[in-house]
């Protein structure tokens, strides 16, 4: 896969939850989840899913992605155009489940990202520049086999091409 | 060294001694889906041509979440796990049976486990000393064909509850206790035991409590050491011969120790929208509730229906306060039946749902009006998570959810106390 991740940030603040990203009132929904994007994040910018480009990024804060265990939360994230999410932190299930559907998330202090930011992400050198501050920031670097998932296309394919989880 | 519970489970199950930090792929015993998240793992499992389980009673689909489904898509989607049951031989846990993690700790958990369910709140199966721990569709689906996982060992968090606990008093504070003091991502992908002489002297049912809400600290699973209280659970659950002894080692290695003293605790409120916004009762002036609910798979249980109805007991409901009351499963429910709570509860002016997940979830059964304010005795209270961003969510114990469904405010139990 492509290393290199182009995109323009969108901010969010602390500690969104994965009601804030796919509500409750909108469980009818899951099983149409091009319908439930047009929702993404819905409850935190009622205006996201209009502004948001394909190839775009998320930028958060602490404890993105708390809550529940719903897959759907990084789903439609991923089908609104979302190429990568940057965080202070990550809640531990959101974060399995991105890698799980090959949606990159990346652990980094975001506190000089504004929004509107271009940013320029190398995975392979672990860098985000931020091309409009002309700033580099790096990013707690990637498990090897949180690497392998994302160069896989997720779980499903990993599995499809080894057979197995290839945790080696 | 010695090992962790989580440790030690997750070593028995990968078949060789395993680290935290390690990355493994690990045996499950026990796999579960509900209809919010099953529908999607059954189809990936579709999509996969992968449609079958490795073990057919230990692959259970739960309808607890809409149930009974309130509109015809959700329904539409329980028809495709019925479908997947029958095709495959999972076990499908009907409208009407109760929410899951209820139901798993009464007919399915057993010491030692490894359980891996699509639901965050799968962690309260810990309390019978399983390491168990929610995760995605796509995960459980393929959980689900392949009967393993891949996982992250965890480092552990220990926290020690000691002293005893004041009347009027229950697990459900000390545990808001906890997430108020270390904050909603304070043990974020850590395991978190919970032991000290309070948690020995509590039953299972409020043992159930404590560990349910470890992921609102962010913990991978909240566990618990086995015991005598243990063994007579199991015991009176038919699976006597299921127990055994797990508890850490005297020298495992805890990342982090927390003590906590039972004595200085009150009946404690979360606030809004975050559950780490914990106060005390008595820091609390005069909030109006619209409506109480009492249920969920926090506090749903016969033990939290009875304090309940000990304090609602010839009394009525505020008038200007709903009272929802709904028993965990349907087990609960035919208990509190035969002992006279749901008599209680009616005659108190509650509208008694069926047993699942009730409105803790926000698709039916008591969806917020904007700028109302609800007492509920669930675990989470996230803006919209029960159905209007507009509705404002606490979390209490099932003793203070009934003395402020009375008072029509958020009230101190301690009065209603016998
Ligand atoms: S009762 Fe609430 S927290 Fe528990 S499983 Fe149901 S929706 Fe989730």
């Amino acid at each position: 896969m492509n290393s290199i991740i182009s995109g323009k940030a969108w901010k969010f603040g602390d500690n969104i939850s994965t009601d804030h990203i796919t509500p409750g009132r909108y469980f009818h929904l899951r099983s149409n989840l091009e319908e439930l994007a047009k929702h993404v994040l819905e409850d935190a910018d009622p205006s996201f899913s209009s502004k948001v480009k394909a190839g775009d990024i998320i930028v958060a804060g602490r404890n993105f992605g708390l809550g529940s265990s719903r897959e759907h939360a990084p789903r439609v994230i991923k089908i609104a155009g979302v190429s990568c999410i940057v965080a202070k932190s990550f809640a531990r299930i959101f974060y399995r489940n991105s890698f799980n559907i090959g949606l990159p998330l990346l652990v980094s202090n975001t506190e000089e990202i504004d929004e509107g930011d271009n940013l320029k992400i190398d995975l392979e050198e672990g860098k985000i520049e931020d091309e409009t501050k002309g700033k580099i920031l790096t990013f707690s670097p990637l498990s090897p086999f949180m690497r392998k998932l994302i160069e896989d296309g997720g779980i499903e394919e990993h599995v499809k091409k080894h057979g197995d989880f290839k945790i080696k | 060294m010695g090992k962790t519970i989580s440790e030690k489970i997750i070593s028995e199950h990968v078949g060789r001694d395993v680290r935290p930090g390690e990355f493994v792929v690990a045996r499950v015993d026990v796999v579960m889906a509900q209809d919010g998240t099953g529908p999607l793992s059954v189809q990936e499992l579709k999509k996969m041509d992968m449609e079958r389980v490795f073990d057919k009673r230990n692959s259970i689909l739960f309808i607890d979440h809409a149930s009974p489904s309130p509109r015809k898509e959700l329904s539409n989607a329980q028809k495709l796990l019925r479908e997947f049951s029958k095709k495959t031989g999972a076990f499908l846990s009907d409208v009407g049976e109760g929410v899951c993690h209820q139901r798993l700790v009464e007919d399915w958990v057993n010491p030692g486990n490894l359980v891996v369910g699509a639901d965050s709140h799968t962690c309260t199966s810990g309390a019978l000393g399983a390491f168990s721990t929610g995760m995605g569709s796509t995960d459980i689906a393929l959980a689900f064909a392949l009967g393993k996982v891949w996982l992250k060992v965890p480092e552990t968090y220990k926290f020690i509850v000691k002293g005893k606990l004041p009347d009027g008093v229950y697990s459900k504070d000390i545990i808001l206790h906890i997430i108020g003091k270390i904050g909603a991502d304070g043990a974020t992908y850590k395991a978190m035991e919970f032991e000290g002489d309070v948690i020995e002297n509590l039953s299972m049912s409020s043992r159930f409590t404590i560990t349910n809400m470890a992921v609102e600290a962010g913990g991978k699973t909240g566990l618990i050491g086995t015991d005598g209280i243990t063994k007579s659970y199991l015991k009176k659950r038919g699976r006597g011969n299921k127990f055994r002894e797990i508890k850490s080692d005297s020298d495992a290695n805890f990342e982090k120790l927390f003590e906590i003293e039972a004595n200085k605790l009150e009946p404690l409120v979360s606030f809004p929208h975050t559950v780490d916004n914990v106060k005390g009762i008595s820091n609390i002036e005069d909030v109006k509730i619209d409506q109480v609910f009492i249920g969920t798979c926090t506090n749903g249980r016969l033990e939290d229906l009875r304090i309940a109805a000990s304090i609602l007991k010839d009394k009525k409901r505020h008038p200007d306060t709903r009272l929802i009351v709904v028993p965990a499963s349907r087990e609960v429910f035919l208990d509190a039946l035969r002992e006279g709570l749901i008599e209680i509860f009616l005659q108190a002016g509650a509208a008694v749902e069926s047993p699942g997940c009730g409105p803790c979830v926000g698709i039916h059964k008591g969806v917020l009006a904007d700028g109302e304010i609800v007492l509920s005795t669930q675990n989470r209270n996230f803006e919209g998570r029960m159905g209007n961003p507009e509705g404002f969510i606490y979390l209490s114990s099932p003793a203070t959810a009934a003395a402020s469904a009375i008072e029509g405010k958020i009230a101190d139990p301690r009065r209603y106390l016998k």
